[in-house]
């Protein structure tokens, strides 16, 4: 469904995407991981168009949509979310929300009305007319997620959705999004929370200083030498040993 | 829908003035307040409801207003057609100043100067030109009759601005409640996410400037019909825009309201100065700018934030829902 093929992007000196191809395969969870600073906003930021690529391919339902606006992504079916929460402040949650569903939906009674639906979808129908900026952490992160459900994509990428919540909020919003995906939307999925990566997805690349450094199903690519280092040695080496006693 | 049937309420009652206010004096103290809220709601379409703050909203208004008057003058052009070809031009006028400026992602102050320059620009182009009357102005010949758009009593110029004013206020209406207004306060609070959810922020940002274009040229229209008389300071000179922006800041930015209560209480203020310090050249400016002091100090919401606070029922916070 998605394809990205060979994107370099360097900011200055620093190469923050280095020759990087993946696939996200339709219907399913994929994830992207890989340790602070590997690059994994900078590719969701070239796949959805808010920067363009120094060199390489994106292409989404086999169209070559490189150098697309935003806008344009957005409407073909690929939506992303922001790892900073950006709530349009001021208005309530169910304003926030509409503005997602107007992609489709001309008439503001529509937009609203579909609003109200995804809003219970991701847990946040008690909170319709709050102002979105006096939502809490997670109460944020569910607009992010509401806010770009409601346009009807067919591929959404979350930056992050479950950084800064507890554990209790985790075990909240990881069924929201297998909820997503099993309505048919197909998720690509940057995420540090290992309980979340392991659960959920089925596929999972890794990223370290800009470039692919393995891929698979996530149970053996944490078991993988390359990614363990890159994450900082033995630390996350026996936490990963520990995590697949529990699984096993 | 409520929102609505108040607006209507409102401009109904405004309609009965020229009914019950027999002093001609009065009658144009109310002609100017409609006006002022013609200019400020124009001025609100950009900046309040789409947070793109311009200084040169003369650029528009002296379009207007110079269209008719040369067409008239130089072209024995019937105001009537004048009015439309002055709203067209300052359309266009609008458009071509935000394809200089929202195709190379102008904000905040940038934007805001480039758009004075235009005014200025235009003033001094104005100035130099044969067929504006350059430095020396343009009259319009007195014609009373409704065909020429000139009106024998301040009965018809109250029905003239009336009519602007009601359109300008049901434009923005619409805005509240459509599509378009949505897609703009969203590029308005955060553009880069509205972009991710869609929206093409060029465009909306077009549509906005362009509907704001308008109505400023509108109130040019009017203002040259009514006055007879124009020159490059007072329709391209600094006086209107600060006034276009005073208007809706006063009464409340990105509200339906807000210009209509900023140009009352301009006037009153700008009356009671008046009543108080007697005729200073220059003395609105200064009365202008220190209004602008207090309200952005003290009221940066306008009358209409003040009155919700006043008047609201007070919203829950997230923390007390009980949810996380
Ligand atoms: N606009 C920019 N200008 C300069 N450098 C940038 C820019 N955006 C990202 N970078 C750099 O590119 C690298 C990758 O950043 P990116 O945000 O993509 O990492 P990340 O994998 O999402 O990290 P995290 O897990 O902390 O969110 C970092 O070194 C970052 O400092
Ligand atoms: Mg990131």
């Amino acid at each position: 469904m998605l394809e990205v093929k060979g994107i370099c992007k360097a900011f200055g000196g620093v190469q923050a995407s280095r020759n990087v191809s993946l696939t996200v395969p339709e219907g399913r969870i994929t994830s992207l991981i890989g340790p602070n600073g590997s690059g994994k906003t900078t590719l969701f930021a070239q796949i959805t168009g808010f920067q363009t690529p120094d060199s390489g391919q994106v292409s989404f339902e086999g169209k070559d949509i490189t150098g697309e606006a935003p806008e344009t992504i957005a409407r073909l079916g690929m939506v992303r979310t922001f790892q900073i929460v950006q709530p349009f402040a001021g208005q309530t949650v169910r304003e926030n929300i509409a503005v997602g569903a107007h992609l489709h939906r001309a008439s503001r009674r529509d937009a609203l009305a579909h609003a109200e639906a995804v809003a219970s979808r991701v847990g946040l129908g008690d909170r319709l007319d709050l102002d979105a900026a006096s939502l809490t952490v997670a109460g944020r992160k569910r607009l992010e997620v509401a806010r770009a459900l409601a346009t009807d994509p067919k591929l959404i990428l979350f930056d992050e959705v479950l950084a800064g919540l507890n554990p209790s909020e985790i075990r909240d919003v990881i069924p929201v999004i297998r909820d997503i995906c099993d309505s048919g939307i197909t998720i690509f999925m940057i995420e540090h929370v290992m309980q979340a990566v392991m659960s959920l997805s089925e596929y999972t690349w890794v990223l370290n200083q800009g470039e692919v450094i393995a891929e698979g199903e996530p149970a053996s690519v944490v078991k993988d030498e390359r990614v363990i280092e890159a994450y900082l040695g033995k630390g996350m080496a026996q936490r990963i040993a520990q995590r697949q006693v529990v699984h096993a | 829908m409520r929102q609505l049937v108040l607006l209507l309420a409102v401009f109904a009652v405004i309609a009965l003035a020229p009914f019950v206010i027999a002093s001609e004096f009065s009658l144009n103290l109310v002609i100017m307040v409609l006006y002022a809220a013609l200019l400020g709601q124009a001025w609100n379409i950009l900046g309040g409801y789409g947070g793109q703050f311009s200084f040169g909203h003369a650029a528009y208004f002296g379009t207007g207003a110079y269209t008719v008057a040369v067409l008239q003058v130089q072209l024995g052009i019937n105001p009537w057609i004048g009015l439309v070809a002055g709203g067209l031009l300052a359309i266009g006028v609008a458009a071509f100043i935000g394809l200089a400026t929202f195709r190379y992602g102008l904000r905040g102050s940038y934007f805001a100067l480039v758009t004075l320059a235009f005014a200025e620009v235009l003033r001094i182009l104005s100035n130099s030109v044969d067929f504006t009357g350059a430095g020396v102005g343009i009259l319009i010949p007195l014609a009373p009759g409704v065909a020429n758009l000139q009106f024998e009593t301040k009965t018809g110029y109250f029905f003239l601005v009336w009519t602007f004013t009601l359109a300008a206020f049901l434009a923005v209406w619409w805005i509240g409640h459509s599509r378009f207004g949505a897609s703009l306060a969203a590029v308005r609070d955060n553009e880069e996410a509205a972009r991710a959810l869609g929206v093409n922020a060029f465009r909306v940002k077009m549509g906005a400037i362009m509907l704001s274009g308008l109505f400023s040229g509108l109130a040019g229209v009017f203002y040259a019909q009514y006055f007879l008389y124009l020159d490059p300071y007072i329709a391209y000179g600094p006086a209107i825009s600060v006034e276009s922006l005073l208007v809706p800041i006063i009464g409340g930015m990105g509200t339906l309201f807000g210009p209509l209560l900023g140009a009352a209480a301009l006037h009153a203020v700008s009356e009671l100065t008046r009543e108080i310090i007697g005729e200073v050249p220059g003395i609105s400016l200064v009365l202008y700018g220190a209004l602008l002091v207090v309200m952005v100090m003290f009221l940066p919401r306008g009358l209409a934030g003040l009155g919700e606070r006043l008047f609201a029922r007070r919203r829950p916070k997230a923390g007390e829902t009980g949810h996380a």
